[in-house]
């Protein structure tokens, strides 16, 4: 069924080349054409989905690149989300302060979670990371002046300066793009560095990388601050896109549920984070729609994910793309 | 706070511990022996605490209720292994946890479309309803009584399985050195079976015995699971011996947070702080019992593999 070799397949490594700034421009333009085909609704879909990719992004950095399996990604959304509350609660509107203390913060609190789970290995360290997401998730249950159970409302939008905030309805979404198409270009960029190469090394023979003299514990700890960190801003921007934090942001399954999307994609691969959110996150709104048992179907999704496509979905375009360039 | 209240919270939290250790034991095995992270084991809990409630509800025996959990239960269990299960061994802990997280949300669905999104309210059998004089001045409800008896006829039980019989000892061997037990000719594969069926088993009794005393509802074998979790790790991955004091060690903790720490904290530090940060720290210690066992002994209080 395959079209024979041609001149397609002799343009594909350009087109390739060019498909991260492709993407990009369509996303960008997605609110200016959304009104007239009646999607706007998806722009705020959309802008959840640029979101979450920022914080798998983070999550494939360290479990695909440096092999840490965290648990508890989510603790780390959440302790930006929850950073954002303390500033608003204290009186602060700008909105670029409130992010970067979100980030600021997560990555405090990575730097010193990191600290001790990184001294465990395998399974130990998935449970003890798991472990910290739950204390943070049971602080968040029980501090009353933030809402405890029920959450905290923001019920008004943090400002992003006079000239953003009155350009257009849909600035929150340019900004949030900007700030996941910077990530993300800033992860492949740091993926391909020495820096990652060395993490990936870590991740292969930690113990022949330690004879080879690299500070392996530090490099690990660097990694985990930094994903720490920008799950931090992650969850400082979700708490503007909902205007609403509440504890379940850290629940468990949430850290499992980004570890799952970041695995469906494709575990250690440049476009595996974004691609397996926005899968996900578009299935579990289409299914939604249609019926209240959308669970089972993406259950059965990732069964099938397990037993035929184990390199996540990102490979399977990535065989076929090379079998093409191959001719 | 006076002795009869003490002893009162330590009776439930011994009655927690020993329902946390039958789901932990499966657990333990599953994972020591096959080298598997199943997620999955809270839906089994959950399944038993469903059908162990209707059952209950239709025919009015309580242990026909618990018997039809259990049976039902390894029954599912069995195909799950045959059909999913037995294809995860050899794979990475990642995918397993994919996999399994995969059939939480396919179980979820299921108990959604058999028994609907409310809550099941499940009562105590009939018999065991008022409360029994246990000491002068310490009325103990019976079913939670009949809860601790049934939890150490359990484990004794299972003690004297793992010990002194031949599939036993095939499951220790397993659990200590699975690649030296294959070359010994045992058969791993009828061994993964018989023990994933076991876990199942005993994690459905636990559901089933919980069922009058927790709420039945979507999602409790989710909240379950971590504390379980918790309970293998500090145990030591593998022994049922560590399950065992873990698992009483995580229910103590657990209950004598909740129960002694808020009025603790309310004595010593302002009402607007205590009543914040108790709650808290009650949620909260059993992690750090887990943070601290682990910064001592990183295997785990009884590490079964030498």
């Amino acid at each position: 069924m395959r079209k024979p070799a041609g001149r397609h397949s002799a343009h594909l490594p350009g087109l390739v080349r060019r498909l991260p700034w492709l993407v990009l421009a369509l996303l960008a333009a997605f609110p200016l054409v959304a009104p007239a085909f009646g999607l706007e609704y998806y722009v705020g879909f959309v802008r959840r989905v640029l979101i979450v990719a920022i914080a798998a992004t983070s999550l494939n950095f360290i479990l695909g690149y440096g092999g840490m399996a965290a648990l508890g990604h989510a603790g780390f959304i959440g302790v930006g989300a929850y950073t954002v509350v303390a500033l608003v609660e204290a009186g602060v509107s700008s909105a670029w302060l409130a992010w970067g203390s979100a980030a600021v913060i997560a990555g405090l609190a990575a730097a010193a979670i990191g600290a001790v789970s990184l001294r465990t290995r395998g399974v130990y360290f998935i449970m003890i990371t798991l472990a910290f997401a739950q204390m943070l998730y049971y602080l968040a249950v029980s501090l009353r002046t933030w809402g405890g159970d029920d959450g905290y409302g923001l019920y008004t939008p943090l400002e992003m300066g006079a000239w953003l905030d009155g350009a257009h309805a849909q600035v929150f979404y340019w900004v949030v793009l900007a700030i996941a198409a910077l990530i993300f270009a800033l992860f492949s960029r740091v993926a391909h560095s020495r820096y990652g190469h060395a993490l990936r090394g870590i991740r292969d023979n930690e113990t022949r990388m330690v004879a080879l003299g690299y500070p392996v514990f530090r490099l690990k700890l660097a990694g985990f601050i930094a994903a720490g960190a920008v799950a931090g801003l992650a969850g400082g921007l979700l708490a503007s896109h909902n205007a609403f934090v509440s504890p379940s942001l850290m629940h468990w399954t949430q850290s499992a549920l980004l570890l799952v999307m970041v695995m469906l994609g494709g575990l250690g691969r440049r476009w595996g984070a974004p691609l397996g959110v926005a899968l996900w996150l578009a299935l579990e709104e289409a299914l939604k729609m249609h019926t209240d048992y959308w669970h089972w179907p993406l259950g059965v999704l990732l069964l099938l994910v397990v037993f035929h496509a184990p390199q996540g979905v990102s490979a399977l375009f990535e065989r076929r793309a090379g079998k093409e360039a191959a001719r | 706070m006076d002795a009869i209240f003490v002893l009162e919270q330590l009776l439930n939290g011994l009655g927690y511990g020993l329902m946390l250790f039958l789901i932990a034991a499966g657990l333990t095995l599953v994972f020591g022996i096959m080298d598997t992270m199943n997620l999955a084991h809270g839906s089994l809990y959950m399944a038993g605490a469903y059908v162990a409630a209707r059952v209950h509800e239709a025919s009015a025996s309580f242990a026909l209720g618990v018997a039809l959990a259990v049976a039902v239960t390894v029954a599912v269990a069995a195909v799950l292994e045959l059909v999913v299960v037995r294809r995860l061994y050899r794979r990475d802990h990642l995918v397993q946890v994919l996999a399994t997280f995969g059939i939480i949300l396919i179980a979820d669905d299921v108990v959604k479309a058999i028994w609907g999104v409310a809550p099941l309210l499940a009562s105590t059998p009939a018999a065991l309803a008022g409360p029994v004089q246990l000491l002068d001045g310490l009325p103990y409800p019976s079913y939670r009584l009949l809860l601790i008896c049934a939890g150490l006829a359990v484990a004794f039980g299972l003690y004297l399985l793992v010990n002194n019989t031949r599939i036993g000892m095939l499951v220790r061997a397993g659990a200590s050195n699975r690649q030296m037990a294959e070359f010994m000719g045992v058969r791993v594969g009828a061994v993964f079976a018989f023990v994933f069926a076991l876990g199942a088993g005993l994690a459905a009794l636990a559901g089933a015995l919980m069922a009058p005393i927790s709420s039945v509802q979507i999602g409790m074998g989710e909240a379950i699971l971590i504390p379980a979790l918790v309970v293998i790790v500090i145990g030591g991955i593998g022994s049922v011996r560590g399950a065992f004091v873990a698992a009483l060690l995580v229910g103590m903790v657990d209950t004598a947070g909740r129960a002694f720490l808020p009025p603790a904290l309310r004595a010593v530090l302002p009402p607007a702080v205590a009543a914040d940060l108790g709650p808290a720290l009650a949620g909260i210690s059993m992690y750090v019992l887990m943070a601290a066992v682990l910064a001592l002994k990183p295997a785990g209080l009884f590490p079964a593999r030498g």
